[in-house]
C-alpha cells in the first residue's frame, strides 16, 4: 500500500547501487509502517460512526428525526424523545460561554498586550493548569463547595436582582442548570484564553506598532488594530470552547440535576445529552433504551464534530495567515 | 488635550478591566486546590494508599486496588496510543502534502474536540456488548481513541519545528530517508514529544466518562485487565454521588491523589521542553 520510493530524490543520488536497494527497502518499510499509523485515525472515525449508526438503528428506525423534538422519554413505555437534553446541552453550553468568553478573551489580551513580562508565562501556566483538572473533580467541588455557596448567597442575590426575568424565579434548588453552565465556563475558560493567546500572539508587530505611531491608546491599539486582526481565529477559539462545553459530561452530571424535563428557570434542575447517557447507560434495561442513548451520543457527536470541524477551518485560516491583513479594517 | 485624557483614562481602565479578569480565572484554580487540600489531606495516610476501600459505615480504607487499576488501565492505553499516535505524527511531518496526511490531520483535529463519553458508548459497543462483560481492556481501549490524536497532533507539531539543516546534514552524510527520521528527526524532537505524550497521560488519567460503562469500576484488588478494574476517577465519581458522609470524605482524598498524579505529570512535562525549546516558542 502506498509504497513506494519516497520521492527526496536525495538518498536516491547519494548512495551506490548496491546499497540503495537496502535502504529503499528500508524506506518503504518504514513508509508503510507510518501509513498503516497514519490510516488507523481516519479508520477509528468511520468505525466510530458506523457503531454509532449500527447501535442507534432500531431508534433511528422507530422514532426517525422526530426524536430530536419529542420530550417524552417514558424507558417503561419504550417511549424516548431527547428534546429537553439538547435543549438543557444548548443552554448550559451557550450560558458557559456568555460567562467564560469575555473573562477569557480578557485575560488572553491582558497576557500578550499589556502584562509585565515576568508575569505572563506563570500566569498562562496557572490557567493552563486549570485545564489539566479532571473533570470529576470540578463535579466533586461544584457539588460540595459551588452549590452551597450558590444556593446560599448567590442565587437568592440574583434572584432578588433579577427576578422580573422568567430566567430567574422560581424554587432555588442546589443542582440546577445555571450552576452546571458556571463549572462549565470554569473549565472551558483555559480553553479559550489558550488558543486565543496563541491567536493573539500570531499578530505580526506592525500592527501594533503602526496604531500606536498614529497616536493610539494601548486599548486604542487592542480595539482597532489587534482584535479585527485576529478576530476569525478568536471565534474559532470560542467554537472550540463550544465543543468542549457541549460534550463534557462528569461535572455537569453531577451538577444539574438530571431531571427529564425544561424550564423558563435557570435555577431548575435540567439534563443533558451527555449526562443522560452518563446517568442511564449502564442502567438501561430495554434494547430500545440503549439504541435511544445510542441514538443520542449519535447526536452529540454529530453535533460536537460540525461545531469543531468550524473552529478547526477558522483558527486553520489565522495560523495559515491566509486572511492576513485583509481582515482589519 | 481634555479628549487625550480621556482616552488615557478609558484605556487605563479598560487594562485595569482585564487585568482584573486575570484574578477572577486564576481564583478557581486556587479554591478549587485550597478546597483539596483542606477536605482531602485529613484523610491521607498510608492506610490510604494501601488498604481497599471498607464496607459502608467503617471508617478508613483505602484506594490501592483504583491506583493499581489506573496505573494498568493507563499503561495499556498508553501502550495502544503513543506508537501509532508518534507513527501518524511522523507520517503527517514527513509527508505532509499528501492527501492522507491531509485528512489525518483534520480527522485528529475532529477526534480531539470529541467528547469522551461518546468514545465510551463506542467502546461498549464494540468490546463490552461482543464480550457480555465489563472489563479494564475496554477502558483502556477508549482512553487509547482518545490519546492517539493528541500525541499525533504534537509529534508532529515537534517534528516541523526541527531544522531542516540537520535532515538535509543527515542525507548529505549518506543516512537513509528512515534512519534520517528515526535518529535525526524523531531524537531532535524527543523532548517535546516526551512532554506531549505526558500531557496526554495526564489528561486521560483523569477521564471518567470513558470508563463508566467499560472499566465500571471494582470494590477488589484485581489484576486482571479482561475485567472490571477501579480506577481513581471512578472511585471520585462513586463515593462523591453516594449517601454517606465517610464516602464524601473519601472521594476528597481520592480526587487529591488524582489530581496530584495529574498535575505533577503536567508540570513535569512542561519542564522537559522548558530547557530545550524554550528558545523556539513565544
Amino acid at each position: 500500500m502506498a509504497a513506494t520510493v519516497p520521492p527526496t530524490g536525495l538518498s536516491q543520488q547519494a548512495a551506490p547501487l548496491k546499497r540503495l536497494t537496502g535502504a529503499a527497502r528500508g524506506d518503504q518499510l518504514f513508509r508503510l509502517v507510518l501509513t498503516i499509523c497514519a490510516i488507523v485515525i481516519p479508520v477509528l472515525l468511520l468505525a466510530l460512526v458506523l457503531m454509532l449508526v449500527r447501535g442507534a438503528a432500531p431508534a433511528i428506525a422507530r422514532f426517525g428525526l422526530g426524536f430530536a423534538a419529542t420530550k417524552t422519554w417514558d424507558p417503561v413505555a419504550g417511549q424516548f424523545g431527547a428534546f429537553p437534553m439538547i435543549v438543557g446541552t444548548l443552554l448550559t453550553s451557550l450560558l458557559a460561554l456568555l460567562i467564560a468568553v469575555p473573562l477569557s478573551l480578557g485575560v488572553a489580551v491582558y497576557l500578550t498586550e499589556f502584562a509585565p513580562g515576568f508575569l505572563r508565562r506563570p500566569v498562562a501556566m496557572v490557567i493552563e493548569l486549570l485545564a489539566a483538572i479532571p473533570s470529576v473533580v470540578y463535579g466533586l467541588w461544584g457539588v460540595f463547595v459551588l452549590i452551597p455557596l450558590l444556593q446560599r448567597a448567590v442565587f437568592p442575590f440574583l434572584r432578588s436582582l433579577l427576578g422580573f426575568l422568567p430566567f430567574f424565579q422560581g424554587a432555588i434548588y442546589g443542582p440546577s442548570v445555571l450552576a452546571a453552565s458556571i463549572i462549565l465556563a470554569i473549565m472551558i475558560m483555559p480553553f479559550i484564553m489558550s488558543v486565543s493567546r496563541e491567536v493573539l500572539l500570531a499578530v505580526p508587530n506592525s500592527q501594533r506598532e503602526a496604531a500606536m505611531a498614529l497616536g493610539a491608546t494601548r486599548w486604542e491599539a487592542v480595539r482597532t488594530a489587534i482584535i479585527p486582526y485576529a478576530r476569525s481565529g478568536i471565534v474559532g477559539a470560542v467554537i472550540l470552547g463550544l465543543g468542549r462545553a457541549l460534550g463534557e459530561t462528569m461535572a455537569v452530571t453531577m451538577l444539574i440535576g438530571n431531571r427529564h424535563d425544561s424550564s423558563m428557570s435557570l435555577f431548575a434542575p435540567g439534563y443533558t445529552m451527555a449526562a443522560a447517557i452518563a446517568n442511564e447507560f449502564n442502567e438501561a434495561a430495554t434494547p430500545m433504551h440503549y439504541a435511544a442513548l445510542t441514538y443520542v451520543a449519535l447526536l452529540l457527536f454529530v453535533i460536537t464534530v460540525l461545531v469543531n470541524a468550524a473552529a478547526r477551518l477558522l483558527i486553520w485560516r489565522v495560523s495559515r495567515g491566509g486572511v492576513s491583513g485583509a481582515k482589519a479594517e | 488635550m481634555n479628549r487625550r485624557t480621556l482616552r488615557r483614562v478609558k484605556s487605563n481602565v479598560m487594562v485595569g478591566i482585564m487585568a482584573s479578569a486575570v484574578v477572577v480565572a486564576v481564583l478557581p484554580l486556587l479554591f478549587i486546590l485550597g478546597s483539596l487540600l483542606l477536605r482531602g489531606a485529613s484523610s491521607l495516610s498510608l492506610a490510604f494508599f494501601s488498604q481497599l476501600p471498607v464496607p459502608a459505615g467503617e471508617t478508613g480504607g483505602g484506594v490501592l486496588h483504583a491506583i493499581v487499576g489506573t496505573l494498568i488501565i493507563v499503561g495499556i492505553a498508553s501502550l495502544l496510543g503513543v506508537p501509532i499516535g508518534v507513527g501518524a505524527g511522523v507520517y503527517c511531518a514527513e509527508y505532509p502534502g499528501s492527501r492522507l496526511a491531509l485528512v489525518t490531520r483534520f480527522v485528529a483535529d475532529v477526534m480531539n474536540g470529541t467528547p469522551s463519553i461518546v468514545v465510551g458508548v463506542f467502546a461498549w459497543t464494540v468490546i463490552v456488548a461482543p464480550q457480555h462483560h465489563y472489563s479494564g481492556l475496554a477502558g483502556s481501549a477508549a482512553l487509547a481513541i482518545l490519546m492517539i490524536p493528541m500525541v499525533m497532533r504534537t509529534t508532529e507539531e515537534l517534528l516541523k519545528l526541527v531544522p531542516n539543516s540537520l535532515r538535509e546534514a543527515a542525507l548529505a552524510l549518506g543516512y537513509a530517508r528512515w534512519r534520517t527520521t528515526w535518529s535525526v528527526m524523531l531524537r531532535t524532537a524527543l523532548p517535546g514529544i516526551v512532554t506531549g505524550t505526558l500531557l496526554a497521560v495526564a489528561r486521560i488519567a483523569g477521564e471518567t466518562a470513558p470508563l463508566l460503562f467499560t472499566a465500571l469500576g471494582n470494590q477488589y484488588l484485581s489484576f486482571n485487565p479482561n475485567a472490571p478494574m477501579a480506577a481513581l476517577p471512578l472511585v471520585v465519581f462513586t463515593y462523591s454521588i453516594g449517601p454517606y458522609e465517610e464516602w464524601h470524605q473519601f472521594a476528597w482524598a481520592a480526587a487529591l491523589v488524582l489530581i496530584l498524579v495529574v498535575l505533577v505529570l503536567s508540570i513535569a512535562a512542561r519542564m522537559v521542553t522548558r530547557e530545550r525549546f524554550g528558545a523556539y516558542r513565544d
